[in-house]
């Protein structure tokens, strides 16, 4: 176990390193830079620019040097957890991005929560009671989760629970407890404005899930073990829960792979739509006026987040079945 | 043979070689009905076909999606509007529905007028139907009914085919100095329904342009790693791991942000459908690549390979086309995350730009909740988006189960 371990870290050493390359390339690929965005704002401000005041700007935060020591400085930052800057609000990104990073993981978290929750017994119902009403009832349902836009979704279900709950719409707290200390009301709050998130960003996963929990459940169903198990008078719940669950439920741990890049990607744009305060608005902002680092952290900051999921699921995987740690990695 | 028979006298002696002159039937022992042998001598897509048609739900969405592409062929003829023509008297006016009967007594499809009132209190439009019975606000007694019967096959706007050819042919028009807003309209007045019906156009092409770029860069891609293995297999298989562990979305909007704004809007459609297509060949090319290397271990290659067929041969006629199949259906499950992407992206204003129009950028008048309030219908474009995803995902379904119709 120990060896798999280290094998799997050492692994995401070149991983991260790739992403973070990719992500440098991608934030570096609008032509121009932040500056030339702000100097152009400023002259249609009929404002004048001291030429040498900009190069001197330029100077301090390395634009002019080539693109791979730019990205190597940048690299070097995030090892030591310095984000780099934010050209946009002046300051730098780490105390920008603040609480954003933390309400981030708490929304993914509970959607997979939320999705494991939902998914496990409507894939195990689906398929001990396959082609009955309510296999298809289900299966429909999930499939027009996974057909709904996201955003579209969630303002629905803003308006809705806004009418019939009185739940504040956008954010993720009522306003009085924005800035303040955590406390329980605060906690009860960010937990009711949780809800309508979750819902939306876990209907488009749900419905992989219970699809693959169905498939895998319906394959072990038919193997001579159940067969045996049910000659021999084992009672049904018995005989479901102890045997073909059990070997189900591998794939479920290692599906957290697919599902993550896909929640991470569901939240963006439903926190954009919510006005959640999440990286997603924050983002697309910086996205869209070049502030570079700031989107880059973001970005770096979303694959971190899959790339270690990934890893929790693997270890969780590795746990659960020796099969694997055998193999010394390649799970898939 | 019996001692008593003369004809072998000799005992010991040779039978003489002896070879039928008659036909040879192989079937002579085991008779096939005309059904069986249909079945056995079947080609493989014929029989996909077969295994396709058992499954309902399949053939439906197959039906459906045939007749939404075929739409898009003649978008402007079945609009009744085009996309940009306004009614500024006529701003956010509400749906009209098509009615039969009017008093009990049969007409053909016609809609009610709208009577048109200003809310004073609040500045809000309000539109009623003139059916003779609904009261509008303000009004002691209903206007008279005003009953627009609509034409079919009429000269309406006129538009350029494609951009080529003009004309004025609709399916059907709205009544002389009449309306006809099935789906209501936007802000600036413009029919949804004419809208949604060009729109079409180009969501569903985004998805197609998309998945072909997709599919060709998996086929190369994971055919190069299948295929050479080694280090060339290695380098695929961690860029692979690298990008599939990229959020699908961050990674567009951070692409779709790096178009110059100065390209055109059909650059820029070009420029989404790359973006969509770049990232999403992993799961093809990783599909590519485990099926070649399970079959190239496969009897039929190895005694392809003894026959001194050449690589490029074995891998065209004989490995491809086995697992071809199931290349198209995972293909057909991956445009409806295409479709959804392009209308996230110009949700969000960093996909598709005006004047060119999809299902997204429609959406993207829907962004506040203020719409679902008040202009519930701007939200009317995520129904063929629905349908749209649905059909293609249970088509593709049925596709995969067909796909392999040896099981």
């Amino acid at each position: 176990m120990l060896g798999y371990l280290v094998h799997r870290l050492l692994i995401m050493i070149p991983t991260l390193l790739a992403i973070s390359a990719l992500t440098f390339i991608i934030i570096q690929l609008p032509p121009g830079d932040y500056l030339e965005t702000y100097i152009s704002e400023l002259e249609s401000q009929g404002e004048n620019i001291d030429p040498e005041k900009i190069q001197q700007i330029r100077e301090q935060y390395g634009l002019d040097q080539p693109m791979i020591v730019q990205y190597l400085y940048w690299l070097g930052g995030l090892l030591k957890g310095d984000m780099g800057f934010s050209f946009e609000y002046s300051l730098p990104v780490s105390q920008i991005v603040g609480d954003r990073l933390l309400l981030t993981f708490i929304v993914t978290l509970a959607t997979v929560l939320f999705t494991y929750i939902v998914a496990f017994p409507i894939g195990v119902y689906s398929a001990t009671r396959q082609y009955s009403w309510g296999d298809y009832g289900l299966t429909f349902l999930g499939f027009l989760g996974l057909a709904t836009p996201n955003f579209l979704l969630a303002l629905v279900l803003l308006y809705l629970f806004n009418r019939y709950f009185g739940i504040s719409i956008g954010g993720l707290m009522e306003p009085e407890f924005v800035d303040q200390p955590w406390s329980a009301a605060k906690l009860v709050s960010v937990l009711q404005h949780l809800m309508v998130p979750v819902l939306v960003i876990g209907t488009a996963g749900t419905a992989g899930m219970i699809r693959r929990l169905r498939a895998n459940l319906l394959d072990e169903l038919q193997k001579q073990y159940v067969v045996t198990g049910r000659a021999k008078g084992l009672p049904p719940i018995k005989l479901l829960l102890k045997y073909p669950l059990r070997m189900s439920l591998n794939p479920f741990i290692s599906d957290i792979g697919d599902l993550l890049p896909e929640l991470v990607s569901g939240s963006v744009i439903v926190s954009v739509v919510m006005s959640l305060p999440t990286t997603g608005p924050m983002l697309l902002s910086a996205l869209r006026s070049q502030d570079m680092y700031l989107a880059g952290s973001f970005l770096m900051f979303l694959a971190l987040l899959t790339v270690v999921g990934m890893f929790i699921s693997d270890l969780a995987l590795a746990a659960l079945d020796p099969r694997i740690r055998l193999h010394g990695g390649a799970t898939k | 043979m019996t001692a008593t028979t003369g004809s072998a006298a000799g005992g010991r002696d040779k039978l003489p070689h002896y070879v039928s002159t008659a036909p040879f039937d192989p079937y002579s022992v085991e008779r096939m009905t005309a059904e069986q042998e249909r079945y056995y001598l079947a080609s493989q897509w014929k029989m996909m076909w077969w295994k396709l048609k058992r499954h309902r739900l399949a053939v439906i969405s197959g039906a459906i999606l045939l007749v939404m592409y075929a739409s898009i062929l003649f978008s402007e003829i079945l609009a009744p509007y085009n996309l940009h023509s306004r009614f500024t008297d006529y701003i956010y006016a509400p749906p009209q529905r098509v009615h039969l009967f009017h008093d009990g007594s049969f007409v053909g499809p016609f809609v009610y007028g709208f009577h048109y009132s200003l809310d004073m209190d609040n500045l809000a439009r309000i539109y009623t139907p003139r059916d003779g019975k609904t009261v509008p606000p303000g009004l002691q007694a209903p206007p008279a009914a005003e009953i627009q019967k609509l034409r079919f096959f009429c000269r309406g706007d006129p538009y350029e085919y494609m951009g080529l050819v003009s004309g004025s042919l609709h399916l059907v028009c709205p009544a002389e100095n009449g309306t006809m807003f099935l789906f209501g309209t936007d802000r600036l007045g413009r029919d949804m329904f004419s809208r949604i019906v060009i729109g079409t156009r180009i969501s569903l092409t985004v998805g197609l342009i998309g998945v072909s770029i997709s599919f060709l860069l998996g086929i190369i891609i994971g055919g190069f790693a299948g295929y050479y293995g080694g280090w060339v297999d290695i380098i695929v298989q961690r860029v692979i791991e690298v990008l599939r562990s990229l959020p699908e979305l961050p990674l567009w909007l951070a692409l779709s942000a790096a178009l110059p704004v100065n390209w055109s809007p059909i650059l820029i459609y070009f420029g989404i459908t790359i973006i969509l297509g770049l990232l999403d060949w992993t799961g093809l090319a990783r599909a590519v690549r485990s099926k070649l290397l399970s079959l190239r271990e496969e009897d039929f290659c190895t005694a392809a390979q003894l026959m001194g067929a050449s690589p490029k041969r074995i891998i065209g006629r004989h490995l491809l086309p086995s697992f071809m199949s199931h290349l198209i259906a995972s293909a057909t499950l991956r445009i409806p995350s295409m479709i959804l992407g392009e209308t996230a992206l110009s949700f969000l204003g960093l996909g598709l730009r005006p004047p060119i129009t999809s299902w997204g950028v429609l959406l993207n008048e829907a962004q506040n909740i203020n719409v679902v309030v008040l202009y519930p219908w701007l939200m009317l474009p995520v129904l063929p988006v629905v349908i749209m995803v649905l059909s293609f995902n249970f088509f593709g379904d049925g596709l995969r189960d067909a796909a392999d119709p040896y099981k």
